[in-house]
Formats: C-alpha cells, structure tokens, sequence
C-alpha cells in the first residue's frame, strides 16, 4: 500500500519520463507557482491573439468610418472605436502582432550576438574577454531608450530599425548574462571530461558548456521580451517608432491623447493591453527564475 | 615503460596583484615540485597523499590538463608535454581519465549515449548504428544495462556514475588509464565494487593504472608500484609490499600508522606527525617534512634529501634513512 502511494510521483520520472523529466520537473513548478501560470496565461492569449489576429478581428484594423468615431464599446465594436472611428479590438489584436514581432526580433537579434560573444569571453579569458566585455559596457554605458530613441532618430522608423536599435540594446546583457554562467560552469569537472573524451575548444563551449547556460538565459529572455514591447509601444507613443496607420499600442495611445476628455475609453484599452501584456511576461519571468533556482531542483 | 615522468613541476604564482608583489615579494605555491616516476606497462602505479599534496595537479599535469612549469613526461618515447595541440588531442585516445566526483564529471545535459559516444567518434570514428552497439558492449562491460543508454546522468546513483565515468575513459581505446581518488566520494560498500571493476578491467584489458587515492588500503589493494607524496614532493616509492611491510620515509611510516586497520583501534588513535599539512608557499630549501619530522636533523632544514635507491626497486628522500 505505501508502495502505490509513492510510485506516482517518482517513478515518472525515472522509469518513463527519460527524456522529458526535466520539463515535467518545470512544468510542475510553473502549476505549483499561481503567479507564474497567469503569467504563462496572458502570454499565451497575447502570442494567439498576434498569431490569429486575422480571425479572430472583428473588423479591417484600417477602415476608417468618421461618423462613427470615438464611440464606446458596444456589440458593434467590442471595445470602442478611436478618432477615424477604426475598431479598437481589431487593431489591438493585429496590434499585438506588430508588438510580438518587434520583441521577437530585438530579442533574437540581442541574443544572436549577445550570446556568443558572452560565451567566448567568459570561455577564453584574458584579453579576449576584456576586450569583448570593455565594448559591451561601452554600449551599456548609453541608457537602453536613448540609444534607441538616437538611432530611430537618425535612421528613420520602420520594422527594420526597431529591430536594430532594441536588439543592440540588449546584446550587452546578454553577454554578461551568458559570460557568468559561462565562467561558473567552465571550472567543472565535466569540461576537462569533455577536453580528454577530444572534443575541440569549439565543441566544449557550444555543445557542452553553453547548454548548461540556458537558464539564466531563458530568464532573461522573457523579461527582455517584456522590455522590448514597452519600449516599442514608448518610440511608437514619443512618434519615433512604427508610421501610422500601422496598429502599434503606442502608436493608438499616442493617436487619441488628444481626444481623452471626448471618449477616455478609447486610450484605456490600448494602456490596459500594454500593462497586461508586460505583467504577464514579469510575471513568467520570475516563474522561471524560481524553476531554474538551483535550490529548487534539490529538492 | 608506458609512461616515464621527469621532473614535473607546477608552480602558482599566489603573490597577488602588482602592490603585494613589490612589499611581500614573489610568492610561489610549489604544487608539484620536481617528481619523477615511471609506470611499467601492465602495472598499476598508485600514488598516495593527503589532501593538497599535490596528487590531482600531477593527474592534470600528465594529462596536460593544466599546463606544466617545467618537466617531461614521455609516453611511449614521446614527450606529452611538448606535443602540438593536435597530436596532444589525437594522443588522448591513449591516455583517458576517471575523475573524482562522478556527479561534476558527467554532462548534466547529455545523455549517456553522447557521454560515452563522443570519444568513440572522436576517437574510433564511429558513427550511428556502429557507435550505439559499442557503447553498449562498454556500458555492459561496466556492469551497466545497455537499455540505459538514453538516460541522463541525474538518473544514475554515484556508483553507476563513476561506471560511466568509466566507460567513457574506455571508449577511446586508451592503453594508460589515470584515475584521480575514483571511489573517494562513493559509499563504502560501492567503492569495493567499483574497485573490482577497475581490477577486473586493468587485468582483462592489460591496461596500466595511475591509481591516486588518499586512502591506503584502497591504493595497496590495487597497486603493483606505491609512491607517496608530502606536499608536491615524492617521499618514497616502492613495490607495494615494501611500502606496508618495510617503509623507510618517516612520513610513509606515520602514514601507515594512522591507517585504521580492524582491531588496531587503540593504537591508530594518535597520529606520530604533529600539526597539520603546510601549503607548499615558499617552502624552504631543506626537507619539506623537516618542521613535523620526528627524527629530523640538523641539515634536513638545509638540505633537500633526494630520492635515492636505499634498497633494490625502493627509493626514498630522506638523509637519515
């Protein structure tokens, strides 16, 4: 009988669970941490919302109707209508597209050459990591918006130079993010294993040392995401980021700023996604944080 | 000889930055200082000392782990020491590891396919179907289920770990074998079985050993030649029985004397060495015993006594000897 009350939980994961006990063991972290499952909730309405946007829309997100401006939200238009009188939900969900697909890339672009120069300078040591890391700080140096907003700025809006601008921003995090984990798990024992089993230097970072990394990383990522979103959603607001009529969240707060005492409504649901949204990506963020706590996996 | 080791050293420079350097002066921890040895082909070499004596820096050095100060060590006629990186790479499928901990040795991320797999491609150029079925054949021969293959590390005890551990050193077809403390954090009861496994294999694949332990009877249980070291330096070398049953070096003596044996309780309880193990900081120019040494003499802190053959195939540092 005490045998049938233990086998469930642990007998998963070493018998059957092989391959997957590790994200069975994240999994079950994530359902144990409420906070975190909201998180991992409002994230996921976000990615369906931005990958679904054409069907589930109401209307066109750029069919403008003058006389029916500005109006509240009815069966008609869910959440209202802004001061061409486009439909507010359609444009928050194809809004969470132009949101998702900006982070995306500032935040693959931050961790294509974040990542590996953080692991080459925490794997060689010496002048190369000093070198490597001095030109990071030299970057970190700038505040992340004013480093964007100046290069938006002198390059011009646009998909393209978003991308660059909050991707360059967040290299140097990563770097440092990686270069740490790197230079803790390089002093194992399993390096020098790796380096006699004649794995190249290359092999040993890539393949062995930098797997062990990912956590911290993964961390990092998502909140990164949270901070790529809220500083597109700020260029577009400050009139620097994506042109109009794209449906940007900052760009449909910024559009009816003017009309707030008219309709109010109309600047609170794109203000209401935008927190939403960052809340979410925090909230996943410290979820993850506290799987991968080290002290959590002793257990 | 497989493997001849002349005048190894390693020396950390532990002054510090530029400021203590130029107020305290150069300060060197002599890890290893000046050892030699050679280990016969066939033959497991056990080498004993406490801790920070200086036995895993040697394992590392040999394996050029860790780059050496100074010194030779010849396998086969060739000096490792001075190989370019790619024949040092190529000359591991020779010369493997077993290393201490079992849970930091193994990629927590690989499976033991990868684990074992990988000297086999590096090495034996296996590939695919061929390079599973062989790393079947080495996890069998270690005592472990074949069907294990997919598993991760975490899921394995320390003692199939340190199997593993074994495996992998074997899959590169090695004819030296170092293994640094292999069973010293492993149960009792496992490290007799992992113990036989390495005597079974060192016989059946006529393998030579590097045995380093700091436990006695687990280097006298598997070795052919002893030799002991006291901070970075050999103190005696000798056949096996010599070192128990004759010991010339003060330092093997007391060492042999606080070996706890079954029913030599009350004799063991008090060590004849007084204080504890020095780091080897600038350590001066006698004997590196002589502050602990009961039967020290006057030119023992001037001098420093060389290993010398005291009796046939057993040599000693030591002037009163």
């Amino acid at each position: 009988m005490s045998q049938e009350t233990l086998t469930p939980a642990v007998l998963t994961v070493t018998e059957k669970g092989v391959s997957t006990s590790r994200f069975v063991d994240a999994l079950r972290v994530i359902a144990r941490n409420r906070l975190a499952l909201l998180g991992l909730f409002i994230v996921s309405v976000g990615i369906f919302a931005a990958i679904l946007a054409p069907w589930i829309s109401t209307h066109d997100p750029y069919e403008i109707n003058i006389a029916g401006r500005l109006q509240a939200p009815s069966a008609q238009h869910w959440l209202g209508t802004d001061f061409l009188g486009r439909d507010t939900y359609s444009r928050i969900v194809f809004g969470a597209r132009t949101a998702f697909i900006i982070a995306a890339g500032a935040v693959f672009l931050g961790a294509l050459f974040g990542v590996p120069l953080g692991a080459i300078a925490g794997f060689r040591g010496r002048w190369i990591d000093s070198t490597i890391m001095r030109f990071m700080d030299a970057i970190m140096a700038f505040p992340g918006r004013l480093l964007a907003i100046a290069l938006v700025a002198s390059a011009g809006g646009g998909f393209t130079s978003l991308f660059i601008a909050l991707g360059l921003g967040a290299i140097p995090s990563n770097a440092r993010i990686v270069r740490s984990a790197v230079l803790a798990q390089k002093e194992r024992e399993y390096v020098e294993a790796a380096r006699m089993s004649g794995e190249s230097d290359f092999g040993i970072l890539f393949l062995q040392v930098l797997p062990n990394c990912l956590s911290p990383l993964l961390v990092r990522l998502s909140l990164e995401f949270a901070h790529a979103i809220l500083a597109e959603s700020s260029l577009s607001f400050l009139g620097l980021g994506l042109p109009p009529p794209t449906p940007s969240w900052g760009l449909m707060l910024k559009e009816v700023t003017p009309f707030l005492q008219l309709q109010p409504l109309a600047a609170f649901f794109p203000g209401l996604t935008i927190s939403l949204i960052i809340l979410g990506f925090n909230l996943l963020g410290d979820g993850l944080r506290d799987i991968f706590d080290p002290r959590q996996y002793e257990r | 000889m497989m493997l001849e080791v002349k005048n190894l050293t390693k020396y950390y420079d532990i002054s510090g930055g530029l400021m203590s350097r130029l107020s305290a002066g150069l300060k060197l921890l002599k890890a290893v200082d000046h050892i030699g040895f050679s280990v016969p082909e066939g033959k497991t070499f056990g080498l004993v000392g406490e801790s920070g004596c200086g036995k895993s820096t040697t394992a590392r050095l040999i394996t050029r782990l860790i780059p050496a100060t100074e010194g030779e060590v010849f396998f086969q006629g060739r000096d490792i020491l001075r190989l370019p990186k790619r024949e040092m790479r190529e000359l591991r499928r020779h010369v493997q590891m077993i290393f201490q901990d079992p849970y930091a040795s193994l990629n927590p991320r690989m499976r033991i396919i990868e684990v074992v797999g990988r000297p086999l491609s590096h090495f034996q150029g296996l590939k695919g179907r061929k390079r599973r079925d062989r790393a079947a054949e080495l996890l069998d021969l270690v005592g472990l289920r074949p069907e294990q293959l997919d598993r991760y590390p975490h899921e394995f005890s320390g003692g199939q770990r340190q199997r593993i551990g074994i495996a992998r050193a074997l899959a590169a077809g090695p004819k030296l074998i170092i293994a640094d403390e292999p069973v010293s954090s492993l149960d009792v009861s496992v490290q007799a079985q992992v113990l036989n496994l390495l005597k079974k294999l060192q016989r059946e694949l006529k393998l030579s050993l590097i045995f380093i332990s700091h436990d006695l009877n687990v280097v006298g249980y598997l070795a052919d030649i002893v030799a002991v070291m006291y901070a970075g330096k050999i103190m005696e070398i000798a056949p096996v029985a010599q070192i128990f049953n004759a010991p010339l070096n003060p330092y093997t003596k007391a060492l042999l004397a606080s070996n706890p044996t079954v029913g030599s309780y009350m004799e063991t309880v008090r060590s004849p060495l007084k204080g504890e193990v020095p780091l080897p900081v600038n350590p001066p120019s006698g004997c590196r015993l002589e502050p602990r040494c009961p039967i020290r003499v006057d030119r023992c802190k001037t001098i420093e006594p060389m290993l010398e053959e005291k009796r046939t195939l057993h040599r000693v540092a030591c002037h009163e000897v």
